[in-house]
């Protein structure tokens, strides 16, 4: 769980997430342009590169190869735990 | 001095000659016997006397590994311009083209990538405004 919340603590991998929810299996080419032009992100792709394996390891980005290239999905499974954790639909009763 | 020629590393030179011609559209320049090898060139139709893409063999062995790290990552080696990216992507789409990122708006300019069948990825990009 530690790695959750630290996954979505930051900004950047967070845009990250809102990008692949926008169009999901994108490559890591059209997820920095899309970063750098719609979100003035400047990081360099290794710097991207490291926020998606810290998404990955979180489980909420997957990682599928197609033939020679590589895409990267939306997976918001591991988002269930916090809701589940504090239920979203309890009032403070 | 000026920039008149810029090149792409093919993996198969005849299929890259058909690719680029038949798929894309560009007309060949000079292709001329290099030993095992040829010198091909195109231009573009809307720009003949234009700025010439050399397609050069690929086999010195840094080349290879390059291309793969750049197409696993989804990055285009080089890019060209379009008047009307939504047609062009339609069009190539239709003839069996592989896109890696369909046309994305970024703004002032939207690009698409696709596959070159000869291990690269390509860019076409269509400035806002022009079409």
């Amino acid at each position: 769980m530690d790695d959750l919340y630290r996954a979505i603590a930051d900004p950047t991998r967070r845009a990250i997430l809102d990008e692949l929810v926008e169009r999901d299996g994108q490559s890591l080419y059209e997820l920095c342009g899309r970063l750098t032009m719609k979100h003035g992100i400047g990081s360099s792709r290794q710097a991207i590169s490291q926020h998606l394996e810290v998404l990955e390891s979180a489980g909420l980005v997957e990682v599928r190869r197609e033939g020679r290239y590589k895409f990267h999905w939306f997976n918001g499974q591991p988002l269930r735990a916090i809701a589940e954790r504090w239920p979203t639909d309890r009032n403070g009763a | 001095m000026r920039i008149n020629i810029c090149s792409v590393a093919v993996d198969d030179q005849a299929r890259a000659l058909r690719f680029y011609t038949e798929i894309l559209g560009f007309q060949t320049k000079h292709d001329i016997p290099m030993g095992e090898h040829r010198w091909i060139t195109l231009v573009s139709p809307e720009d003949p006397g234009g700025t010439e893409l050399a397609l050069e063999p690929d086999e010195h062995p840094a080349v290879r590994p390059f291309k793969s790290a750049l197409v696993e990552d989804g990055i285009p080696f080089t890019s060209f311009a379009v008047q009307d990216i939504a047609a062009e992507h339609e069009r190539l789409e239709s003839l069996g083209v592989r896109f890696t990122q369909p046309p994305v708006d970024y703004g002032t300019v939207i690009a698409a990538v696709f596959d070159d069948t000869c291990g690269n990825l390509i860019q076409i990009a269509q400035e806002k405004g022009e079409s």
